[in-house]
């Protein structure tokens, strides 16, 4: 059963064209990762799906009454707005205390309540986003680079969780991620952006293939890849601008 | 209703009006750092005093025109290669010079521009009264109504997306407002201080708040409070009524922002 489906999505920020006929198509359940260099389109494709981003053309078929959880790449509160976790996560709705403690637990935060939300680590904040995000009882979980300023180890562990969130909650779950080596193995499907599809499939057959390679090169190390590939790949048309990380 | 008989009265009620609208406001103005906004709508309203004069319709009016006029034009061209602060910048003060122009050029007319720049809140007659708290309750209710919606638009617009709120029009939401606190505010504190009279109690307000509304209820109160004991002040001393609630608005940011610093050297 599809929960949301792209169809020849193109999104343009005046003349540039970010996103070119992009068609994905999430089902319940699944866990898909778009992978891809800066300055891709990833953050766009997700913004595009929530209705944040304008799209020039395609469309966007969502099942109806679809409950999306939302975490989005960076969120800055500054300290002139005070706001503690608790007021936080009751931002649209009122959560009962009980759902609120709950939702904190599941996302790996359960001592922040009082906190307020400008004291928090980069990583703690990411958790509440999470717990916010859980507390609509989301069927389809979307979370755009949820793992920045996160150690290697603090964002394994929060993979970890997505994939047992997953398992806990039954949503499905699309991410935008740099760190391909561990995203690669908490993924059922992978899909390589570079302003539009490059290829996509298990996450085994995603990192063998050549557009793949061409992407990241051939080794695991993704981050570093980021930095060596030169974008010399000339099997599309369209004149989409590259930026290394 | 005879103790609106009193000057005096309509004095402070119009103070407690204007401050009880600009409270919550001025705290979306610190939170959305639209600090500068506030004071470029206060400034082009200059230039709406001087339509509503030639035009001889009410200064309430021309300035709640000029103010939502300023606010729709920034909109259009933010984003369009000039940053908010130049785009604010040119707008306001072109305003401000061109409104400062046609009141020199109005034919016949003699205007006291010292009452609009710093208030006249003691000349405020039962009308003024009535549009005061008529526009007051109306900024009040606007901001209960879209409280929770402006506050997520406020923390993330993409949050507010997803959630189907659209940021654009909670920024509208606050440009209509603001409009309307600047045309109410200016028989009260005058244009070169109504945007201290929104910033300063929410600032004020800041450290003794742990949540938004706590923060909205403290500025509400410091500004009621300043409103009330500036007019006092001023009555007192002779000095000048919307200068001295704004000094006594500065004292209590003194006085808590000092607190804070204590309480914090202690911990």
């Amino acid at each position: 059963m599809s929960l949301i489906r792209a169809k020849g999505l193109s999104v343009r920020h005046g003349k540039t064209t970010v996103l070119q006929n992009v068609t994905l198509n999430i089902a319940a359940g699944e866990i898909v990762t778009i992978v891809g260099p800066n300055g891709s389109g990833k953050s766009t494709l997700l913004r595009a799906l929530i209705g944040a981003v304008e799209t020039h053309q395609g469309e966007i078929i969502q099942k109806d009454g679809l409950r999306i959880g939302y975490v989005p790449q960076k969120l800055h509160i500054g300290p002139t707005l005070p706001i503690t976790v608790e007021r936080f996560l009751s931002l649209l709705c009122k959560v009962a205390p009980k759902a609120a403690k709950s939702a904190l637990d599941q996302a790996g935060a359960s001592t922040l309540m009082q906190r307020q939300m400008s004291d928090l680590s980069g990583g703690q904040f990411q958790r509440v986003l999470l717990a916010r995000a859980l507390l609509g009882n989301p069927e389809l979980l979307i979370l755009d680079e949820a793992t920045q300023g996160l150690d290697q180890s603090g964002s394994a562990t929060f993979y970890r969780q997505i994939e047992e969130l997953r398992t806990s909650l039954g949503c499905a779950v699309l991410m935008v991620s740099h760190e391909l080596h561990v995203v690669m193995a908490a993924s059922d499907r992978v899909i390589c952006l570079n302003g539009h599809v490059c290829c996509e499939g298990a996450p085994e057959v995603v990192a063998s293939a050549p557009e793949y390679r061409a992407l990241f090169g051939s080794g695991t190390q993704g981050a570093l890849a980021l930095y060596r590939h030169d974008h010399d790949h000339h099997h599309h048309a369209h004149d989409h601008k590259h930026e290394d990380a | 209703m005879n103790f609106l008989d009193s000057f005096l009265m309509r004095a402070a009620l119009a103070g407690l009006g204007v401050a009880l609208a600009a409270a919550p406001l001025g705290c979306f103005v610190v939170w959305r750092r639209m600090a500068y906004f506030g004071e470029a709508t206060a400034h082009a309203s200059i230039l709406g005093i001087a339509l509503a004069l030639s035009f001889s319709t009410s200064i309430f009016a021309g300035v709640l025109v000029v103010a939502l006029l300023m606010g729709w034009t920034v909109s259009v061209f933010s984003g369009r290669g000039y940053a908010m602060d130049t785009l604010l910048g040119v707008i306001a003060h072109s305003a401000l010079a061109i409104g400062l122009v046609a009141v020199s050029l109005l034919q016949g007319v003699r205007i006291d521009l010292n009452a609009y720049l710093f208030g006249d809140i003691l000349a405020v007659s039962r009308v003024d009264l009535a549009i005061i708290w008529g526009g007051a309750l109306l900024v009040i209710a606007l901001l209960c109504w879209r409280w929770n919606a402006l506050l997520t638009a406020t923390l993330s617009p993409d949050l507010a997306y997803a959630a189907g709120i659209d940021p654009r029009r909670e920024q509208m939401v606050l440009t209509i407002a603001l409009a309307l606190v600047v045309a109410v505010a200016i028989k009260v504190v005058g244009v070169l201080l109504i945007a201290a009279l929104l910033i300063i109690p929410a600032a004020a307000a800041r450290p003794f708040a742990n949540t938004p509304e706590r923060m909205a209820y403290l500025a509400a109160g410091i500004g009621a409070f300043s409103a009330i004991g500036g007019l006092q002040l001023a009555f007192l001393y002779d000095t000048p009524t919307g200068p001295t609630i704004i000094c006594l608005a500065a004292t209590c940011f003194a006085l808590t922002s000092i607190l804070t610093l204590l309480r914090g050297s202690n911990s």
